[in-house]
This record gives structure tokens, C-alpha cells and sequence, in this order.
């Protein structure tokens, strides 16, 4: 039994300890906002936050994460508040959107170690996140937004 | 207000769009439209293409008439309701915001409450449409409906489909294309925890399991015999070889003016010059992947496809059902480009085998290496070139000879759309040469060689963009001549190029002086009916890196419906371009593809990403198309501000500075 904190859930799970992270939340709790893109961490679809951290789920085995605090794309709000959301339809963000749980999962993380990133914060932060449609542009402009709506309202 | 709209969404914002033309003659309230995608239905049919598909850039421009004239329509008969209802004169009502509202008498009716009414009306025909000076929303930057469902997680992809039993497979397939299982050892895989069955489909071996990581774990432990097939040996370095030699051959004639042979040898310069791209993968983020649960008498799927008839008749054929018992439920395709516009359905068609085979509901699922080793691939290509000018730069001759796999070779749409030979998707952009020459052949190779090949976002015109546009800067530079200027003058006759050459050319300061190091390169092409040009800003330092600095890009699609869509797909275009010019490449050796991931096959990354400004002409000519126009003009403009910077030309892609001459 591995035990796992969720989105705030204690959740107790009897899988194999090898088994990354990402397809514990996806096939055994249904958590299917957390993409699949590579599965060798090098493309960001699937990231998620352990204990505040960014990490790439695809390639974390579950029993890395047991007893720490999971958030995935389903927690970061319940109604789309977060100022990354808030900010990500405000500049009309995605294009097919596959790719931008992860990226608003490692957006999160800087805004919260930088409250007013620069570009080159931005870009350090989300170059592990691959976009293949190219969003890039707007995603660089709704993290500055974010700042915004993050400064103005006290969140994140 | 749900508008069902026959296009899948794959990034394109059709979702957004047609809702948005239909809402605009329905005077709907558009807080209220949301979209939903159409299942099969002949009713659902491309209005260019007849089948229900995604692709070709058409989504909005072909579906624009038909959703004003149904938006027309539904407004009319709701009108019609509500006058009966108060018994007045419909022409004494007016519509605002989803409502119909007879000013005489002050009473309003909501479009919900007259609906019922409306729909047993017959529509009228013909129908009034709206004078386009009067539109709301239709050429305005209006939000995306599907931005909501794609930050919080809740849009559902193929990849997130589930249902009772249902369960996840991978497959094995032959490492080689063409190849087939001789044996299979299954013991062990059967052995993982998790793994329910092993079974063999023609494309290879499936390992049937409660979730896709012990399936994957079970295809690890599979143990199969290949026979490779006649492709075994198959190599890049030899296929390049071998096209190289057939382009010293007459090739089938695209197009041919004047006397291009004669012209070259009076020339008082001549240039020759080749010009090489490799194959290419979609790498959509969201691999291939589809669900099946086949019963006795009918068959669902869900999955994210561009082919929904095809899909439909190959699941039909291959469950031994008619196509009327198959039903496709289009998903979100995380990214399309056209790999899932298959005309083989080769990964519904399997997910179907697999289905039948396993006797139980089952989402096939690719792995990022499956999806990179899985062809259908944009074909390599080989380009030859010669030109001819005179003493005082002007271009007087232009022959160009391209050696590559035909797309719709073998495919159901060859009979239609091969004409004596030639595919045009391999000479789009090349057999169309905008410029004034006098003197101009273009000739095509088809070659048959055993790698699937498919239509690569913008097609023909992503290789044939790079190729013409490179060679005609080797041109201006031959004539001692400006390379927008030189452009500028052969565009005389065609203004649309001309226009957006002018309009990326004046937003991009050409000729203004720039940091030291940085220079700029300029391309135009029209590709899908619309007309863009790139002007891109380059620095190469010391060793051989290419930086990007900017990239402007003007776009004339003509009339248009949602210009912050169009500048999403511009930027995305321009973006995708520029990952297949500084890395894209698909190698082969002993038959077998060489990257396999993102990391030796890398994408453009935010920190990597230029300034990209997008400039749309405004005009009312008729709309072309926006998805894939914008990939054409980076890869040259990208090459010819190189050779400003450096004096060095690269001719092959991906850029390699240790091969530019």
C-alpha cells in the first residue's frame, strides 16, 4: 500500500512502487488533465507539484511521492480562479491545449519563487515544457499577467 | 446555444470560429453559444471535400457560407415563430442577443422559448444574409469557447477516454516498415502483474493490460522474431545517393514556359545548386492512441482524427460490420498536422484489431517512440536547381527538378488528384513560381520507396517554399541585387504577393541598419489560397549556433473571421517552421529510424523562441487559409538572413554551419 496526498485527498493505493507517478494519477485515480508526452522527462506535459516542486511525473515512481502533497492541474483551483488561469484565458493561451496543464503547472511554481518574473525567468522556467503548436508568445505574456492578477488580488 | 461543428479541433480554433459565424447571423447571444463536435454523418461532409475531415486549411473558409446560411436561416424561422406566437408581421420584429423582440408592442421572447416552434417551420430559402458592414463578431479577435477546458485539465483528449473495462494496450510493431512477426514469445510478458492478454493483430503484437504502464512493461518482456522485409537495408545516406542520380534525369514536366535550356546557356550567369530536406514527424504532443469497444452488432471509437469517414468505413471493414454500425466520437486532438488524416486509418484500423482480438473494450495507446517510428512521415526531398541572369541581374532562366515520394501515391485520392504523374502536393509551391520568368521549367520525380509518407503541415509547401525561396536569393545576390527588391520587381503582376512582401519588408525596417552581427533574410509564398511573407532577424556566433532574434510575418488571407486566431496560428506556424529548420530530421539506417524522443529529435523551446509579430492584410478577397500558411516562408527567410550575416548559403535542413558553402 502506498499512500499519497492528492489535491489536498489522502488516497491509499495498492499498485506497483515502480510505476510512475503520472499513470497512478491517470489510470488508478483518474487525474486524466496530467498529459503523457514523452515519458523520458523531456517535454513537460506531465508535470505536476510534489511538496511545491515542479516535477516531471512520467518519470518519478509513485513510491518517491508517497506521503507528500501531489497537486496536478485538477488542484491548483476549483473554479479556474488561479491568476495563471485567469490569465491563460485572458490572453487565449492554448491551441490544441495538450501541453498546457504542464506548463501552467511549471508557470505556478515561478510565480510563487518570483512573484514578477522577467522573460528570462519565463524562459528558464518553462523550457522544459514542449509546445508543439507555439504558443510560446502568449504563454510568455499570460505569465506577466498573471503577475498582475497574482499582485492585484493576493494569490498565489 | 450548442453549435455542432463538423471540423475537429486540433489547435485551429474551429471551435471558435464557425460557432462564431453562425452566432453572427443569428444575432445569438454569444455567453450562451457553446460547440460541440458532430459525430458521422454524410449531413457532416467537408463542403469542398465531401467526407467528414479536418484538413487543407479549409476548416473556416469552407464551412463560412454554409454556417452564415444556416445561422440566416435558424434567425428566420424563429423570427417566424415568435410572429405567429403574437400574431404580428415578422417583418415588424427584430433579433438582438438571442432574443426576438416586436418593438410596436414592447414583448420579447428568448430564442430558447421559441425554439421548439422554429424547428417544425420549414427554413426559408433563399435566405437573407447580413450586410458584412453590420457584423458583430466575425472579424473581430473574439475569445477562444475552448480556453476554459483547456487550463483547469477537464478537456478530454483520445488519450483520456475511459469507459467500463475498458482496457489499455501497446503494441509491437516491426522496427523495420514492411516487416512482420515470425515469432512471438509471450510468456513473459503474460507474466507482469496487470497484463491480461497477448494478442497478435497484422501490425504486430498487442499487449492487452488494466493500464498502460504494466502494458508497456509487458511489450518490454515480449520476445519477437521479425522478418524485416525488402526494407531491411533501407538508408538515408543511400537514398540521398539514389535521388541525387535521379535528378540528373528529364523528370515529368509540372510546368514549363520558354526555353529554359537555352536561356541557361546564353545566361551570363548561371547558378546550380541543391537543395535537400529530410523526412519529417508530426511529433503532435499527444501521441496516436484509440478506443475501441466492438460489440456483435456495432463498434464505438473515440478518438482525435482529421478522417472520420475513412475511419469510419476502415473500422467498419475490419470489424466485419457495416459503417452505419460504427460510430466515432471526435475528441480534442492534441495537435493533428495531418498525421490523423490517415488515408489507410492505419491507427483506427489497428485499434480495431487489436479490439476484436483482445474480446474486450481497449484504448491503444502510442508511446512518443511508437508515434516517432510509426511513419507516415513528411517524405524527404531532393531539389535541383539552375538559373541564368543577364548582365544587369535580370533573371531570365529557372529550371528546378524535384526527386521525392508522391503522398497520394497508392492512396484512395491518387485517382483524382495524380494528374499524368504528378502529385501536386509534391510541386505545390514550386509548379505555381509567382515570379515573372520568362523562362521556367519544373519537373517531378516520383519515388517509390517502402517508408509511409503523409501531408506534413503545409505539404509540398514546406519544402518547396525552402527551396525556391533560398535559390531565388542566390539569384539576387548573382545579379548584384537586393533580394526584397529583386522580389518586389517579379511580383509586378501579382499584388497579393506583392502586398505582403511590402507590408513584412516595411514592418521588419528592410534595409534599416540592426545590431552589429544580425542581419535579415526575406521570403513570400502563397500556399492554401493565402499569401504570406516572413522577414526573420538572424545572428550566427563563433560556433556555427543560429540565434533567431525576430520574425515578421504578414498574412493575406483575404476576408477573415477571428484575427487573434489568425495570429495565434501565424505564430504557430512560423514556430513550427523554424523547429523544422533547426532540427528537424528523420534518419534511416539497416531500415530503422534513428531518433526515437524529444531529445534526439528536439522541438523549438519557449528560451529558443523569437519575438514573432504578425501583420494581417485587410481586404475582402476571398478567405484562404490560415493553419498552414504560416510555416512556409521561416525556413527561408531563416537560410537567407543567414547568408546575409555570414555570406554562407545552407542548402540542406536541418541548418548545419559546418555545411553551409
Amino acid at each position: 500500500m502506498i499512500s499519497l496526498i492528492v489535491n489536498k485527498r489522502r488516497v491509499d493505493l495498492d499498485v506497483d512502487p515502480s510505476t510512475p507517478l503520472l499513470w497512478v494519477l491517470r489510470d488508478n485515480l483518474g487525474l486524466n488533465g496530467t498529459k503523457y508526452g514523452c515519458g523520458m522527462a523531456q517535454c513537460g506535459a506531465c508535470t505536476v507539484h510534489v511538496d511545491g516542486q515542479a516535477v516531471r511525473s512520467c518519470v518519478a515512481p509513485v513510491s518517491r511521492a508517497a506521503g507528500r502533497e501531489i497537486t496536478t492541474i485538477e488542484g491548483l483551483s476549483p473554479d479556474l480562479s488561479h491568476p495563471l488561469q485567469r490569465a491563460w484565458i485572458e490572453v487565449d493561451v492554448p491551441q490544441c491545449g495538450y501541453c498546457q496543464s504542464g506548463q501552467i503547472m511549471s508557470a505556478a511554481v515561478l510565480l510563487k519563487e518570483k512573484p514578477k518574473p522577467t522573460d528570462e525567468d519565463i524562459d528558464q522556467a518553462l523550457t522544459g515544457n514542449i509546445c508543439r503548436c507555439g504558443t510560446y508568445p502568449r504563454i510568455r505574456r499570460a505569465v506577466h499577467r498573471a503577475a498582475e492578477l497574482a499582485a492585484e488580488g493576493g494569490r498565489p | 446555444m450548442t453549435v455542432i461543428v463538423n471540423h475537429s479541433e486540433m489547435g485551429q480554433g474551429v471551435f471558435t470560429a464557425l460557432p462564431m459565424i453562425l452566432a453572427e447571423e443569428l444575432d445569438a447571444d454569444w455567453t450562451k453559444v457553446r460547440f460541440e463536435p458532430a459525430p458521422v454523418d454524410p449531413v457532416y461532409n467537408h463542403p469542398v471535400f465531401g467526407m467528414q475531415m479536418t484538413g487543407g486549411s479549409t476548416s473556416t473558409w469552407s464551412s463560412f457560407d454554409q454556417f452564415r446560411k444556416a445561422g440566416a436561416a435558424a434567425r428566420a424561422m424563429l423570427v417566424a415563430a415568435a410572429a405567429q406566437r403574437w400574431k404580428v408581421d415578422p417583418a415588424a420584429c427584430r433579433t438582438e442577443n438571442g432574443t426576438v423582440v416586436h418593438a410596436p408592442s414592447n414583448r420579447r421572447l428568448s430564442y430558447g422559448q421559441l425554439a421548439e416552434e422554429a424547428a417544425r417551420l420549414t427554413p426559408p430559402s433563399p435566405v437573407a444574409l447580413k450586410d458584412p458592414k453590420d457584423f458583430k463578431l466575425i472579424g473581430r479577435p473574439v475569445k477562444r469557447l475552448d480556453t476554459p477546458e483547456k487550463t483547469n485539465g477537464k478537456g478530454v483528449f483520445g488519450i483520456d477516454v475511459t469507459g467500463p473495462g475498458m482496457l489499455t494496450a501497446v503494441v509491437a510493431r516491426s522496427p523495420v516498415f514492411g516487416g512482420r512477426v515470425k515469432s512471438v514469445d509471450a510468456e513473459r510478458a503474460k507474466a507482469v502483474p496487470g497484463v491480461r492478454k497477448v494478442v497478435q493483430v497484422p501490425s504486430g503484437v498487442a499487449v492487452v493490460a488494466d493500464g498502460f504502464w504494466p502494458a508497456r512493461r509487458g511489450r518490454e518482456a515480449l520476445r519477437i522474431e521479425w522478418d524485416e522485409g525488402p526494407m531491411a537495408d533501407f538508408s538515408t545516406a543511400r537514398q540521398r545517393q539514389q535521388y541525387a542520380e535521379q535528378a540528373r534525369q528529364p523528370g515529368l514536366v509540372a510546368r514549363k514556359e520558354g526555353d529554359p535550356l537555352s536561356a541557361l546557356g546564353s545566361a551570363a550567369k548561371k547558378v546550380e545548386a541543391v537543395y535537400e530536406v529530410p523526412y519529417l514527424s508530426h511529433a503532435m504532443m499527444e501521441p496516436l492512441n484509440c478506443a475501441v469497444d466492438l460489440r456483435a452488432d456495432g463498434c464505438e471509437i473515440w478518438t482525435g482524427t482529421q478522417f472520420q469517414t475513412m475511419d469510419r468505413a476502415t473500422a467498419a471493414e475490419v470489424a466485419g460490420l457495416k459503417p452505419e454500425q460504427v460510430q466515432i466520437h471526435t475528441t480534442l486532438l492534441g495537435g493533428g498536422f495531418g498525421r490523423r488524416a490517415t488515408p489507410t486509418s492505419d491507427f483506427v484500423r489497428e485499434a480495431v484489431h487489436v479490439a476484436k482480438a483482445a474480446g474486450a473494450p481497449v484504448k491503444v495507446i502510442w508511446t512518443r517512440e511508437d508515434d516517432m517510428h510509426g511513419g507516415y512521415y513528411r517524405p524527404a526531398y531532393y531539389h535541383a536547381l539552375a538559373g541564368g541572369v543577364d548582365a544587369s541581374g535580370n533573371l531570365l532562366a529557372w529550371s528546378h527538378r524535384i526527386v521525392g515520394q508522391s503522398i497520394l501515391a497508392g492512396t484512395p485520392f491518387e485517382q483524382a488528384m495524380v494528374k499524368n504523374g504528378i502529385d501536386d502536393t509534391a510541386v505545390e509551391g514550386a509548379s505555381d513560381l509567382p515570379y515573372a520568368i520568362p523562362n521556367l521549367s519544373v519537373e517531378y520525380h516520383p519515388m517509390k520507396v517502402g517508408v509511409p509518407v503523409l501531408w506534413w503541415r503545409s505539404v509540398g509547401h514546406s519544402h518547396t517554399a525552402f527551396a525556391t525561396e533560398c535559390f531565388l536569393d542566390e539569384l539576387a545576390a548573382a545579379g548584384g541585387k537586393d533580394p526584397f527588391e529583386l522580389r518586389r520587381a517579379l511580383l509586378a503582376k501579382a499584388p497579393r504577393h506583392k502586398g505582403v512582401l511590402e507590408l513584412a519588408a516595411e514592418k521588419a525596417g528592410w534595409g534599416k541598419p540592426l545590431p552589429a552581427g544580425r542581419a535579415r533574410g526575406i521570403a513570400v509564398h502563397a500556399s492554401f489560397e493565402s499569401y504570406t511573407a516572413q522577414v526573420a532577424e538572424v545572428s550566427v556566433d563563433g560556433a556555427g549556433k543560429v540565434r533567431v532574434h525576430r520574425v515578421v510575418c504578414a498574412i493575406d488571407c483575404g476576408r477573415y473571421v477571428n484575427p487573434g486566431i489568425i495570429e495565434a496560428q501565424t505564430q504557430g506556424g512560423a514556430i513550427f517552421g523554424l523547429t523544422a529548420a533547426l532540427y528537424g530530421e528523420l534518419t534511416f539506417d539497416q531500415g530503422r529510424v534513428q531518433q526515437s524522443n524529444f531529445h534526439d529529435y528536439p522541438m523549438l523551446r519557449i528560451n529558443e523562441t523569437p519575438d514573432i509579430e504578425v501583420h494581417i492584410v485587410q481586404n475582402d478577397e476571398k478567405s484562404g487559409g490560415v493553419g498552414e500558411p504560416g510555416v512556409p516562408c521561416t525556413a527561408p527567410a531563416v537560410v537567407n538572413a543567414i547568408f546575409a550575416a555570414t555570406g554562407k548559403r545552407v542548402r540542406r535542413l536541418p541548418i548545419r554551419m559546418s555545411e553551409a558553402g
